[in-house]
């Protein structure tokens, strides 16, 4: 367990006109959680395609578990699970023979019945893919990634399309795989996942990796840093908020209508901003005092809104 | 549904591939039970090809000599062959590559060539059902072929699955599947009526028919089949350069996901 089970450097692939990744360094220790966390359009995909033998990068290095996907894809696939983006089986295959046949690939595979009851996917063994909701296609590719006991998995969105019953079954699944030294490299576009999953978060945004660390790590990058978030009607004029406040406090308007305040939120500058609210005739709902999230990181690095 | 919690060492890590024996023999079978149980693809490649059979026999408005059924068995044949290599393939290689499946099965331990070798076998396997249900059939007609043309027929299916298979390989494996799915029925027509199925080609278009792998087919199953013996290299070459050209034209052009 000594090889480590990514090694990304400097990595660049471009469709065309589309830089899909522009120089991104990934490193991923033996039977860690890792979370790529982005906007659509980021990279997240891309990189798990170069990772996974599915195309060869511009320039730059990849390395999974020691080898080169795009030279070694063969035995590098003997050993991961890949579920890739929107999932992937024959129209007219039945949920359980097409985990029977992935399961069949597999030298010890788990028991895929088992796996399906598991998943919740029981009652539709029978049923065609194409006729099974989004939410079941996902949990069957999830089951298709696994089934062959892999050392280490690649889980492109896990949780799209899925309801909160079946996000909350996945992460139980991951934290299961992490607990028996099992690698996963998952892609997420929300925050919540990569926060409740990962040992390492890395945002990407454009190719290019923004932010990497743990979920710990990044959101509490400046101890001092507190904030305070709160909802009111869009455009208040913020540079009267800031002259109300004490030097070096910062007020933005992160999305329409959602402002945040930075710096050390004591009684007094929660008094302050209510009062300039109540002076303005602004009520402010959802007023909240804490510490930053992973989207208030990703927002003060791209300025951009994670959740798209 | 209700959260289990899984016991440690549930997902202990232990890879590897199966036998390659054991891989591409699951994957045949899954793709012959998956055409077999697709209703347009059944249509396609048996009922049609049944229908056409019984009918052509017992009705007399084609004039054809005497037993009938030599003549129109074989030419059964070679369309049966052509609608489960060449469209049945196409068609459904267009709508799997549109679901996923190849870069799913790419992405598991299954090697490559066994993704297309299953498909292969599926095709095979499909082609000799489709040859023992029509030859019963045709039997039950009345049907004496020639026994001394069998081992030319066995080698004609063989090149003719293989042809039709690469072509239909390469017009799957290359478009949207709707484009596969209209281009895919509008030649299993033309080549149903023009290309030497039907009936076979007279004069001046027997040169453009008979090196079209439909006329090649047709006529190579006819004459083993009607006169006995050896139909001659050209049927058997016709075939055997379309598989080479449209397979190797295939291995490049088509896309895996």
């Amino acid at each position: 367990m000594t090889e480590p089970a990514l090694q990304i450097e400097n990595l660049v692939k471009t469709y065309g006109a589309t830089t899909a990744l522009a120089g991104i360094d990934l490193h991923m220790p033996a039977g860690c959680v890792l979370a790529l966390l982005g906007p659509n359009g980021a990279g997240k995909t891309t990189t798990v395609e170069l990772c996974t033998g599915f195309g060869t990068p511009d320039s730059g290095r990849v390395r999974v578990l020691g080898m080169d996907p795009a030279t070694a894809s063969g035995k590098l696939r003997e050993r991961i699970g890949v579920m890739p983006q929107g999932g992937g089986a024959y129209p007219g295959v039945l949920a359980a023979e097409m985990l029977r046949l992935v399961a069949a690939t597999a030298r010890h595979p788990l028991d895929p019945e088992w796996l399906l009851r598991v998943l919740g996917l029981d009652a539709a063994r029978r049923t065609p893919y194409k006729r099974l909701s989004g939410g079941q296609q996902q949990r069957l590719s999830l089951a298709c990634a696994l089934v062959s006991r892999p050392e280490l998995v690649f889980l492109d969105e896990p949780t799209a399309g899925m309801d909160p019953q079946a996000r909350h079954l996945v992460w139980e699944l991951v934290r299961a795989l992490r607990a028996d030294g099992v690698g996963v490299l998952l892609t997420t576009h929300l925050m919540e996942e990569a926060e409740a999953l990962a040992d390492e978060v890395v945002i990407v945004d454009h190719g290019t990796v923004v932010a990497a660390g743990t979920p710990g790590e990044l959101t509490a990058a400046a101890p001092d840093t507190q904030q305070l978030t709160f909802r009111a009607r869009t455009g208040l004029d913020l540079d009267l908020l800031t002259a109300a406040l004490p030097e070096g406090y910062t007020a933005d308007e992160t999305k329409p209508g959602a402002y945040l305040v930075c710096g050390a939120i004591d009684p007094q500058v929660v008094s302050t901003v209510t009062a300039w609210c109540a002076q303005h005739g602004v009520l402010a709902e959802e007023l909240q005092v804490g510490k930053r999230t992973l989207e208030d990181v990703f927002l003060e690095l791209t300025g951009r809104e994670l959740r798209s | 549904m209700s959260e289990p919690t899984f016991a440690a060492g549930t997902f202990r890590p232990d890879p590897g591939r199966a036998g390659l024996a054991r891989i591409l023999g699951v994957q045949a079978l899954t793709e012959t039970r998956l055409a077999l149980r697709n209703g347009e693809q059944v249509l396609l490649t048996l009922l049609i090809p049944i229908v056409l059979l019984i009918g052509l026999d017992l009705a007399g408005f084609i004039p054809v000599p005497a037993p009938r059924v030599d003549t129109i068995a074989p030419r059964i044949l070679a369309l049966a062959i052509m609608s489960s290599a060449f469209t049945s393939q196409a068609i459904s290689l267009g709508f799997d590559r549109r679901y996923g499946v190849l870069r799913r099965l790419a992405a598991t331990a299954v090697p490559r060539w066994s993704i297309v070798g299953g498909r292969m076998l599926a095709a095979l396997a499909v082609v000799i059902i489709q040859l023992v249900v029509l030859s019963v059939i045709a039997l039950l007609l009345g049907w004496s072929p020639a026994a001394s043309g069998l081992p030319a027929a066995v080698l004609l299916v063989l090149l003719g699955t293989a042809a039709f298979g690469a072509l239909g390989v390469l017009l799957g494996g290359a478009v949207r599947a709707e484009i596969v799915l209209a281009v895919a029925n509008l030649v299993w027509f033309v080549l149903l009526l023009a290309g030497g199925i039907a009936v076979g080609a007279r004069d001046g278009f027997a040169a453009i028919v008979n090196f079209l792998p439909s006329g090649a087919l047709a006529e190579g199953l006819h004459t083993a089949l009607a006169s006995g013996g050896w139909p001659g290299w050209q049927p058997i070459a016709v075939l055997a350069v379309w598989a080479l050209v449209a397979g190797g034209v295939a291995t490049r052009t088509t896309r895996f996901v």
